[in-house]
């Protein structure tokens, strides 16, 4: 994150990385939370409502780990790569003990047998092996900071992923499967066992190790494997005798592998996104779970086995009820392999629309931080298989009141072969969804490489313009239902347009719909959408276009473009002639539709800067040096829901709207003020989480009462605290005022002590009604024991 | 979780014309009676009274034709030269035409000898009529002139000499004795009044004019001449309202039908069409095996009647209700409408407990195996063409195609290809078959020679695939021609448009000609 004035560059979107998931013991007998390791920090969820309780925030670096420790069910550890290894509360959210390990963690294990040793997983400086698998012996100290400087190297090359070892039967022996060699260290006996698998049976299958599970009451160890079998390993304590049983159903690589506490299932997954859970002892029955959205990365128990849950590459974690049945679904910003589709904000939602799931595009809320749903656009059957080239959504576009969306998707098997399909959707109303209108089949015969809807509010008919490689770009239009069948209004293809046989590279329509500018290679063409007749050409050699963007409101007679010979142009409409020009390696150009503002991103060494500026101003408002680190990929400024009123020339800018972007990395990141920022904290620790107390027949006897006591003596506090007199809205504006605007104070003076005094008669009436339901409570209690 | 989601049978657009009203109207009649005339037929005229007998007029000969006869009931045979435009009078007792040598004859209808002979003008006379009025008679000559003849006495009342050329069409008005309209070989239309000794409206149509038609409310006027129809505004001085170029030869006859909403003109390019009045937009149209030189409509649009010019006459009638509405008897009955909504309109009262029931998705026979990838069964499972095409494509994507066309025995493998030779032509299904043909013959390369049926089969394959490339070899051949007409009749500023307009129809022609490839295999 980097700091510049008081605007600051933050993530958004949740997007985890690296996540471990656990799914934790609550209070009293039932499974509540659920803690996963997301970027920085290690988030709190409840299980049964989704939402997001706590967020552990201490790391300075990934968090590559979270476990329960063993010898106390309501603490966590949570290790990371900038060397060291937290103890949290985590149903209140305090960090209790930091131990300091000095190297780079990359996962962790404990065991009850092992009380005070931690088992991680850190690089060596050996050259044979990348990582090795430590004891760390805890010191036993009060300090909140502890240095842990007691180490014994257990086994010396490990897999750094925390899916590829395992602690068995009550913490007995420690296996760890790398490449085609599976180990298996004994505590008692203080030696390993090591096990070979042949580099390729016959059926040239991958025989290379994946992940690995032991079971917790048997000496069993099953692995993964990269062709999608199970082996399940027994006898390992002799060096020869070892056996295994092969299971096979995964058609690729096993992901992860789970027993259940009590071992009567094992629980698998794989890029497939099936879950399959196979009875121990009884291989032969098997249960699915098929479609469950996106390849399982990792899959976790809870202790008591009634949920299971699966973490997903798509952002996504899913809590499974042990009946193989789906309870709730975590899920963040979708995280694909790349957005494809231009940025864009929904004019009704005012959500942020990106792709989402494979062939979906997604909803995201900016202002809630949350999905809100995915729009099934290809709607076709996704296959879980590495090396499939399926349909991809590739560019979308929405009308300037989001009654229309436009979206085209994709797919090249192989280079001659491609497969267009044009879809338009109209808002319905009563679905409050986007509904399917019009399938165009082959638009073109090449990748269409931009789209646009004409954004003018006043005109009658929606205009959407394609520009394609193969030399045209086609204008759409929407045609009145053609006969007297009760089909409705679909679109059609207007009019084709190619100048020169050159290839089209961007389009933009100006703000009022009245000009469409494409750009053909070096050349920009402006064409009137009336008539569809050339206007005039514009060009500034050498370099082809490759941002096109108009000026908003009072800038709309400037047209700019940015070639790809580092040039930064702006062309005045009403001469037709350049006003001026600048060199600039401009990566991504845009416009604030709510502002005369335009952003332009300049990729250079690695980093990216960002220049504000007005097309009529030659001194650009903002600059931002080293935003982010790759190349900012998308971008897109998305309205406020409430004006900012800063005043301060640097971040004016914001009071519009606000700048979201995507960078190579796949992180969305925006820019916050500080008296932003100072707002949403506040109002962050005003929520209060009271749902600590656990579900007893007790509880479930008085619960109700004492929610109503809870908030009846919230609501008495709160009457409490606005009656100081720090509270009062009047005395505050009293004092804040300056002198010599008040009124006179013989004026004031009533109100004021009138806000000091406290109504004592009130609160008398609430004790009493307490203490009378702690005796209905109490006989009630009595009853049901009786 | 998520549930399978079924194969998209995609709907293809269907060939052809759409099917409006119109074309469902126009339709509607029975395959045609052709009858041999002598010579080319110039004039059709229907009899105003119940039987509606019909007179056609066709080299030396005058025929009258019952409605529903294919022989002639009567004829008229008393000519020197070719006969023109023989005409009924309103009550249908008389008939009039004219001649090579310039006699016009009036007949009566159920006489045989003319019961009178006009004679002044000094060559052919085409166009005859009866004023609204019934005892003058209007005729058109060849000597440029129209006159007005009285029939009790034979005499001629009234000469016109304003036409510089060749007066081939005229018609008189129904509601106003005193006013008809001739159009002639000099351009021009004019609106004759007999009240006064010359024409009162002219109007320019700019080709030689060949037929005239007035409007039932005879505020508009039609003609034809060259390629040309035009409407023109009488009661604003013979305004020009509308001009249609549909035709690619000259226009020949024009015909309103009996609402006066649509009207019909047929042509030299062996088209008759269709117009609808209000747009003026051709709404049919109906292709005949010669040029067409006379058109009739019978009242109630009973029948069409067309002569062409080599001499047949081609009567399509309208079939009855019963035989339009045959094809709908024979859809089997469904149940009963009470059956689909029973107890779903039932409204829950307010102490009843709902149960929902979840809703049971319902797949395809195909789906189901899709879902369980059994690729073989769903392929053989799929049976309409964009079905199996669907599902192929289907296939293909999930990259499985070859292990489901593959480990066929001869049967399967026989039906296959006879589906494939079936539909693989058809440039819809085109794209996805060619691949899916290329991989079976990948694929049982080996066991060619084995099977007879298959070995049929292949060749039959091979044989059409010649064929069509031939086909698709002409047809690019036709885009270059095109493409050369294109760049020589279009001006230079809208060629740009043009061209990327004919690109993106020739994309059609484009794809099929991927057919090439499989040749190679071979």
């Amino acid at each position: 994150m980097v700091e510049h004035g008081d605007i600051r560059v933050v993530h958004r979107g949740g997007i985890a990385r690296y996540c471990r998931f656990l799914c934790e013991r609550g209070i009293f007998c039932c499974c509540r939370f659920l803690l996963c390791g997301s970027g920085y920090e290690v988030k709190v969820f409840s299980t049964s409502t989704e939402e997001c309780i706590h967020d552990l925030r201490a790391h300075t670096d990934l968090v590559t780990g979270v476990l329960l420790r063993p010898s106390n069910h309501l603490q966590a550890y949570s290790c990371s790569t900038d060397g060291t290894v937290r103890l949290w509360d985590y149903t209140d959210g305090i960090l209790i003990k930091t131990y300091v390990i000095g190297y780079p963690i990359y996962s962790i294990y404990t065991s009850a047998n092992h009380s005070g040793v931690l088992f991680v997983v850190t690089p060596t400086s050996d050259k044979r092996s990348e990582f090795q698998l430590v004891a760390v012996h805890l010191p036993q100290s009060g300090d909140q900071l502890v240095e842990a400087r007691e180490f014994s190297a257990v086994l010396s090359d490990v897999s750094s992923n925390p899916a590829a070892t395992s602690f068995g039967r009550g913490g007995e022996y420690i296996a760890s499967a790398k490449g085609l060699q599976l180990e298996v260290y004994f505590f008692k006996k203080q030696k390993p066992y090591r096990f070979f698998l042949k580099e390729d049976n016959k059926k040239g299958g991958k025989n290379t190790f994946t992940c690995l599970a032991c079971h917790p009451k048997d000496d069993c160890i099953a692995t993964g494997h990269e062709d999608g079998k199970i082996r399940l390993w027994r006898n390992f304590n002799h060096k020869k005798e070892y056996t295994y049983t092969t299971l096979h159903w995964h058609h690729s690589a096993v992901s992860s592998l789970c027993f259940t506490p009590e071992g009567t299932n094992l629980l698998s997954g794989g890029i497939e996104s099936v879950l399959v859970q196979w009875r121990y002892n009884q291989e032969s029955q098997r249960d699915f779970l098929p479609r469950l959205g996106a390849a399982i990365t990792h899959i976790a128990v809870s202790p008591d086995g009634a949920l299971f849950c699966t973490s997903h590459s798509d952002n996504k974690i899913t809590i499974i009820r042990s009946s193989i049945q789906v309870s709730a679904v975590i899920q963040g910003l979708v995280k694909g392999d790349s957005v494809r589709t231009d940025l864009m904000v929904d004019p009704r939602s005012k959500a942020l629309v990106l792709n989402g799931k494979p062939g979906h595009l997604q909803f995201y809320s900016l202002q809630r931080d949350k999905l809100l749903y995915n729009l099934d656009i290809v709607q076709q059957e996704y296959i879980h298989q590495s090396g499939l080239e399926q349909f991809e959504v590739v560019k979308a576009a929405f009308d300037a009141y989001g009654n229309w969306l436009a979206t085209v998707e994709e797919r090249k098997q192989k280079p001659t072969e491609l497969e267009l399909n044009l879809k338009l959707w109209a808002f319905d109303e009563q679905t409050q969804s986007f509904m399917l209108n019009t399938t165009i089949s082959a638009p073109h015969e090449a990748r269409i490489t931009a789209m646009c809807f004409c954004h003018s509010t006043d005109s009658q008919t929606t205009v959407l313009v394609s520009v394609s490689k193969d030399g045209h770009f086609k204008a759409w239009q929407l045609a009145p239902a053609t006969h007297t069948e009760d089909e409705g209004p679909s679109w059609s293809c207007d009019f084709v347009g190619a100048y020169h046989s050159l290839v089209p590279e961007c389009c933009c329509f100006s703000a009022d719909g009245s000009l469409l500018a494409v750009s053909f290679q070096e050349v920009v063409t402006v064409w009137s959408p009336a008539s569809w007749e050339l206007l005039t050409t514009l060009s500034q050699p050498p370099g082809a276009i490759r941002n096109l963007c108009f000026g908003q409101l009072t800038c709309s007679k400037y047209l700019l473009g940015t070639t790809d010979k580092n040039l930064l142009c702006c062309w005045n409409l009403l001469t037709c002639s350049l006003e001026w020009s600048t060199s600039m390696d401009v990566s991504l150009l845009l416009s604030d539709p709510f502002s005369e503002n335009m952003a332009a991103f300049c990729c250079q060494a690695g980093c990216t800067d960002l220049f504000v500026f007005k097309p009529s101003e030659p001194r650009p408002l903002f600059s931002h040096k080293a935003v982010c680190l790759g190349k900012v990929t998308r971008a897109v400024f998305a309205p406020r829901e409430k004006m900012l009123e800063s005043c301060e020339e640097t971040s004016q800018w914001l009071n519009h709207s606000q700048l979201y972007f995507v960078t190579q990395y796949m992180d969305l990141l925006t820019f916050t003020t500080k008296a932003e920022e100072d707002r949403l904290m506040a109002s962050s620790k005003q929520l209060v989480i009271s749902d600590s107390v656990a579900m007893t027949p007790f509880s479930v006897l008085l619960g109700k009462r004492s929610q109503q006591e809870g908030q009846e003596a919230a609501s008495s506090l709160l009457a409490e605290r606005t009656q100081l007199p720090q509270g009062s809205a009047a005395v505050r504006e009293l004092l804040q005022t300056p002198a010599h605007v008040l009124p006179s104070t013989s004026f004031l003076c009533s109100m004021f002590v009138e806000s000091l005094l406290i109504s004592v008669t009130d609160n008398r009436k609430k004790g009493r009604t307490i203490y009378n339901y702690f005796i209905v409570a109490q006989q009630h209690f009595m009853s049901k024991i009786e | 979780m998520a549930s399978f989601k079924p194969t998209k049978i995609p709907i293809y657009p269907k060939l052809g014309e759409k099917v409006t009203q119109d074309t469902v109207y126009w339709k509607n009649y029975k395959a045609p009676v052709q009858i041999k005339e002598f010579g080319a037929v110039t004039n059709i005229h229907f009899s105003p009274v119940a039987p509606h007998n019909y007179a056609v007029t066709a080299f030396t000969r005058i025929h009258i034709y019952g409605p529903f006869s294919q022989e002639p009931v009567k004829s008229f045979t008393r000519f020197k030269d070719t006969a023109y435009c023989g005409r009924y009078r309103s009550d249908g007792q008389l008939l009039v035409a004219g001649c090579e040598d310039s006699v016009v004859r009036l007949f009566d209808v159920s006489g045989k000898v003319a019961l009178r002979m006009f004679k002044g003008h000094t060559k052919a006379v085409h166009v005859t009529d009866f004023t609204s009025e019934r005892y003058h008679i209007f005729t058109g000559s060849d000597d440029y002139t129209c006159r007005l003849w009285d029939i009790p006495n034979a005499t001629e009342l009234n000469t016109y000499q304003e036409h510089t050329d060749y007066i081939r069409c005229g018609v008189t008005s129904k509601l106003n004795r005193d006013l008809f309209i001739t159009g002639s070989y000099d351009h021009t239309l004019k609106l004759f009044d007999a009240r006064v000794d010359k024409s009162v409206i002219t109007m320019d149509h700019g080709q030689p004019v060949e037929s005239v038609l007035l409007y039932p409310s005879e505020g508009l006027v039609v003609s034809a001449g060259g390629r040309y129809v035009k409407v023109w505004d009488l009661l604003k001085g013979g305004q020009p309202l509308v001009s249609l170029k549909n035709h690619h030869k000259t226009v020949t006859s024009l015909c309103l039908s009996s609402n006066g909403q649509r009207l019909l003109s047929a042509s030299l390019d062996r088209h008759v069409k269709v117009y609808n009045t209000t747009n003026f937009r051709v709404v049919h149209n109906f292709d005949y095996a010669a040029s067409v030189l006379s058109l009739a409509l019978a009242p109630d649009d009973e029948s069409i009647i067309v002569g062409m010019t080599n001499g047949v006459l081609s009567i399509k009638h309208r079939k009855s209700p019963e035989e339009s509405k045959e094809v709908s008897h024979q859809q089997r009955r469904r149940p009963s409408y009470r059956v689909f909504v029973k107890g779903k309109n039932y409204m829950p009262k307010q102490d009843d407990y709902l149960v929902s029931k979840p809703v049971r998705e319902y797949l395809t026979k195909y789906d189901k195996h899709l879902k369980k990838f059994n690729i073989s069964k769903a392929l053989d499972s799929a049976l309409k063409p964009e079905v199996t095409v669907a599902v192929i494509k289907e296939l293909d994507r999930r990259g499985t195609l070859k292990n489901a066309l593959a480990g066929r025995d001869e049967k399967a493998l026989s039906e296959l290809l006879h589906f494939i030779t079936k539909n693989m032509v058809d440039f819809r299904f085109a794209p996805v078959l060619v691949p899916a043909a290329n991989m079976i013959l990948d694929i049982y390369r080996s066991v060619i020679g084995q099977s007879p049926v298959v070995d049929r089969q292949l060749l039959y394959l091979q044989d059409l695939l010649q064929k069509e490339i031939n086909y698709q070899q002409e047809l690019l051949d036709v885009l270059g021609m095109l493409d050369t007409l294109f760049a020589s009749s279009v001006p230079r500023k809208e060629l740009l448009y043009l061209i990327s307009v004919k690109k993106h129809f020739g994309a059609g022609f484009k794809r099929q000609t991927k057919t090439h490839d499989l040749t190679l295999v071979f």
